[in-house]
């Protein structure tokens, strides 16, 4: 089977939908399919819903789709670097979930995983629990109940990642903290459509280091990436 | 009294040899540069263990952020994996011990500091993960507010972050533990008395 793809546009042909459900990697903008976004925008995709840990900032990763009104949805732990976002937060144009970082991830997991939901402590006492299925169980010292919340698992339409290498079948490998939510967001998609730096040939990957094997993966291209970075920080040489 | 320099510094005498350490934003970060010899690995949850240093100009990797997404480095123990598996080690009680700020933190140990109503809500981040999760969860912040009313409080009046998670706090005052019926002060800071504190604060001392 065939997965790679001339482009990004050629990539999601036939494959978006307006109102749909995407799940994006990234965190910042460290590791996120931006030639996808890209193309989505380029689309005119309309309505869409985003599961992905943060918003992009105004002019890059889903800051993108922000400014063009074709978000309707936002499930997100922290959307802090965006005015745009916040414009239609306020005004009531954007719908908001938040969910805690690690919620979040394990709701793309377990979706991925075919687990329709699961029990976490996280958020237990808090808004986040609110109308939420509570359940006690016997994780305390010597079998003392503890109380946890039932969260869902994420079934994605669509997901979109970003990886640094894919051989030919789609087996994936990450660079250092540009991981982050990819292989999870990958997991949790009906059809998942990754960008990468490099395109290898079959078996030249280690397949003791494949990061997400290829069964994952339906479509793949491979682009150039600006990789902006967000806070540049650096220390005095001493 | 002590400086921010002078809470991490005590901040950092809370960690044990070989533990594996999550530090939050502002005053924590300050935390790595007081562990000295001891054998501490930080955690970036943004799906890192063994986080280096701030790199040199012209060394910043797009690829390399922490989770505040500063530019960082790597050092020789470094792993990476993804986020699900980050916050399983986090949930799973494999990280030994957070050292995060606070808004406001209450004699029952809740823990306020991700939202203040009426203001801009950014998002929780992994907070509410880190304090549900980690084996100990040591706050570090100032003892009043810019108004000088006092940060620890009867119960906590912002949206919480955690409810009953908070272990140890440290503040420009002193240190205090939360315990059965309040907080108990375990000491001082330089040239603050017992009873200064005592005022500073709104909590049940016991």
């Amino acid at each position: 089977m065939q997965k790679i793809y001339p482009n990004a546009a050629a990539a999601l042909d036939g494959l978006l939908q307006d109102g749909m459900f995407i799940a994006a990697g990234g965190f910042g903008l460290c590791g996120i399919p931006e030639l996808l976004l890209s193309a989505i925008k380029d689309a005119g995709t309309k309505d869409l819903t985003f599961a992905s840990n943060n918003a992009g900032v105004d002019d890059f990763g889903i800051g993108i789709l922000l400014q063009t009104r074709q978000v309707k949805k936002m499930i997100s732990s922290y959307v802090g670097e965006n005015a745009e976002f916040m414009r239609q937060y306020l005004s009531g144009e954007l719908e908001l979930e938040f969910n805690p970082q690690g919620t979040l991830a394990e709701r793309m997991r377990s979706g991925g995983c075919g687990i329709p939901g699961f029990y976490t402590k996280t958020g237990v006492g808090t808004v986040i629990a609110d109308g939420k299925e509570h359940k006690d169980f016997p994780t305390g010292p010597d079998g003392a109940p503890e109380t946890y919340i039932m969260e869902e698992g994420i079934f994605a339409d669509l997901a979109i990642v970003k990886a640094w290498k894919a051989d030919e079948t789609g087996n994936l490998v990450f660079r250092k903290t540009a991981r982050n939510f990819n292989p999870p967001a990958a997991m949790c998609g009906k059809t998942c459509v990754v960008e990468v730096e490099e395109i290898v040939p079959v078996g030249s990957l280690d397949p003791d280091a494949i990061h997400l094997p290829g069964i994952y993966v339906h479509r793949i291209i491979q682009g150039d990436h600006e990789k902006r970075i967000e806070q540049r920080t650096v220390r005095e040489k001493s | 009294m002590w400086d921010r320099n002078q809470m991490a510094a005590r901040a950092a005498d809370e960690l044990e040899d070989g533990w594996y350490v999550n530090l939050g934003i502002g005053i924590p970060t300050l935390v790595a540069n007081y562990v000295g010899d001891k054998d501490i690995t930080l955690q970036s949850e943004n799906g890192m263990l063994g986080m280096g240093p701030f790199p040199f100009a012209g060394d910043e990797n797009p690829d390399l952020i922490n989770a505040g997404k500063q530019t960082i480095t790597e050092l020789r123990r470094t792993s990476y994996f993804d986020s699900a598996q980050s916050f399983g080690m986090i949930r799973g009680g494999k990280i030994a011990a957070a050292i995060l700020g606070a808004m406001e933190v209450d004699e029952k140990g809740d823990l306020a500091n991700w939202m203040i109503p009426g203001k801009l809500v950014k998002g929780m981040g992994g907070a509410m993960d880190l304090v549900a999760g980690v084996g100990r969860v040591i706050v570090v912040m100032d003892h009043t507010n810019k108004h000088g009313d006092s940060k620890l409080l009867r119960e906590c009046t912002l949206p919480l972050t955690g409810k009953g998670v908070v272990d140890r706090i440290i503040t420009n005052l002193g240190v205090l533990d939360v315990v059965e019926g309040g907080l108990k002060i375990v000491e001082c800071a330089d040239g603050v008395t017992e009873d200064e504190l005592r005022a500073a604060t709104e909590a049940t001392i016991v």
